[in-house]
């Protein structure tokens, strides 16, 4: 039996490339679209400039989930970021299994500036899934 | 005029840290002759209660090498601290774990079962385990506990200075113990090394192209390798990218990847994901099946990149199931 704690409010960290989704963010806020508060959005200036230890520092200072989003392939402002952050978010994936920590917890995106909506659908689909794993307490994991 | 006293002692290490002791050859004259060293289990007859007789502060410096993984480490470690001036972490077991915290992808459990059952040359059909209480007739025996994470020296102790290195290059230790015996240190907390990256040193750096690119990750066994190419442009994986610089290329002049036993910069927290990021940005294809199936070819993430630093780095180890 699976018991899900209602109570636990997953806490996500979301690096959000300032071109594109954080200006669907943007959209959705202005739009009036009503989504889960789990998401601390942190801007960066392309998804290439999310550094995978960035990722690292998140979990292991508490993030439940880890989610990145970038503009579509072929739209990245600097031509290439978003591409690199393909690579690297392939490597991490499979990095982060080996550390043990879920694959929903790690996320890429692609929301343009008009995708608000998309943007919500995101950050709503990943907290219910987050919910049902349940917390990461990466302090705790250290402590055993 | 009393000589400074120094203390040597290892934890959870292979020995290698005291042989590079050795390495210095005559220089080590020049050691004995300026210091007086009063404890150092490998090669003296001393015991742990001599080290607690003596007064606090009075060691002038203690060498520490290897990760700490047993409470019998960590309690002589404290002592060592209490009784020392300068702690300083010796290679890179004690700096950053090294290859025994690479454990921290496994547990206690699994590592017991492993070691006295499941190894193909040991025969226990009783499942006997180590305890750490026996009563016997002559009365309880006691075996140090085993922890389930390995960790570095200074999260179990404060710690002043780093020696990096599997093991410290002798040119560095000495580089270390006329600093101290001049009193010229640097500012604590300091690792004893370059501050560049090993590519930025590297011999082989003039022959790496404007851009790296590579389709294809090889093994070094996999393969006769070019004794003057840069080795990421052989598709060999390096370490050279997000490692400290100051081994004297020792790996890169016998043919061999660099393996990252010098740990990261010092603006750098994980030095795996540091390489991750260096390495995954090479990858010469934009097509997401391709880039999964060159990614499917590295069998051992955390062992490649993190070899020496698991234990240092912000993840520390691998989830334990609740």
């Amino acid at each position: 039996m699976i018991i899900v704690n209602n109570d636990f409010e997953p806490k996500l960290v979301g690096f959000l490339c300032r071109w594109c989704s954080y200006q669907g963010a943007d959209l959705a806020g202005t739009s009036r679209i009503e989504y889960p508060p789990n998401l601390i959005p942190i801007r960066v200036m392309c998804s290439g400039r999310v550094d995978p230890s960035f990722v690292m520092k998140a979990y292991s200072e508490g993030a439940d989930g880890v989610l990145i989003f970038g503009c579509h392939p072929g739209d990245c402002h600097y031509k290439e970021g978003n591409y690199k952050t393909i690579r690297r978010y392939s490597m991490m994936k499979k990095l982060l299994g080996e550390f043990g920590i879920e694959d929903e917890r790690f996320r890429l995106e692609w929301v343009s500036a008009a995708e608000g909506e998309k943007f919500t659908e995101v950050v709503k689909d990943a907290t219910e899934k987050i919910k049902k794993l349940g917390p990461l307490n990466w302090k705790e994991v250290l402590e055993v | 005029m009393e000589k400074p006293k120094v203390g040597f002692y290892w934890c959870a290490s292979c020995g290698g840290c005291e042989e590079a002791v050795l390495d210095l050859n005559e220089d080590i004259l020049k050691v004995v002759d300026a210091v007086d060293i009063i404890f150092w289990p490998v090669a003296f007859d001393f015991k742990k209660k001599d080290v607690e007789s003596m007064e606090d502060g009075s060691i002038a410096v203690s060498f520490i090498n290897g990760a700490v993984r047993l409470s019998e480490q960590e309690e002589v470690v404290e002592l060592l601290r209490k009784k020392s001036g300068l702690v300083v972490a010796f290679g890179s077991c004690a700096h950053m774990g090294g290859i025994p915290a690479l454990a921290n992808i496994s547990n206690k459990n699994e590592i017991f079962k492993r070691a006295y059952k499941k190894v193909p040359s040991v025969v226990n059909l009783e499942e006997i385990y180590p305890q750490e209480k026996v009563k016997l007739d002559v009365g309880e025996l006691e075996l140090p506990s085993f922890y389930n994470t390995v960790k570095p020296l200074d999260r179990v102790v404060d710690v002043d200075y780093y020696l990096p290195g599997c093991p410290p290059p002798p040119d560095l230790i000495m580089k270390a113990v006329h600093a101290i015996l001049e009193g010229k240190l640097p500012p604590k907390g300091a690792v004893i090394a370059s501050d560049k990256t090993l590519c930025e040193t590297c011999e082989r750096n003039k022959t790496k192209p404007d851009k790296l690119k590579i389709k294809e990750m090889k093994r070094i066994f996999e393969i006769v390798s070019d004794d003057e190419k840069c080795f990421l442009e052989q598709g060999i994986i390096c370490l050279g990218p997000a490692t400290r610089s100051g081994c004297g290329e020792r790996c890169i002049k016998g043919n061999m990847p660099c393996r990252g036993c010098f740990g990261p910069t010092d603006s750098v927290i994980d030095q795996g994901a540091k390489f991750l990021s260096a390495l995954a940005s090479i990858i010469d294809t934009n097509e997401q099946g391709e880039i999964q199936s060159i990614v499917e070819t590295i069998p051992d993430l955390i062992g490649t990149f993190y070899r020496f630093s698991l234990a240092s780095s912000p993840l520390k180890r691998k989830k334990l199931k609740a």
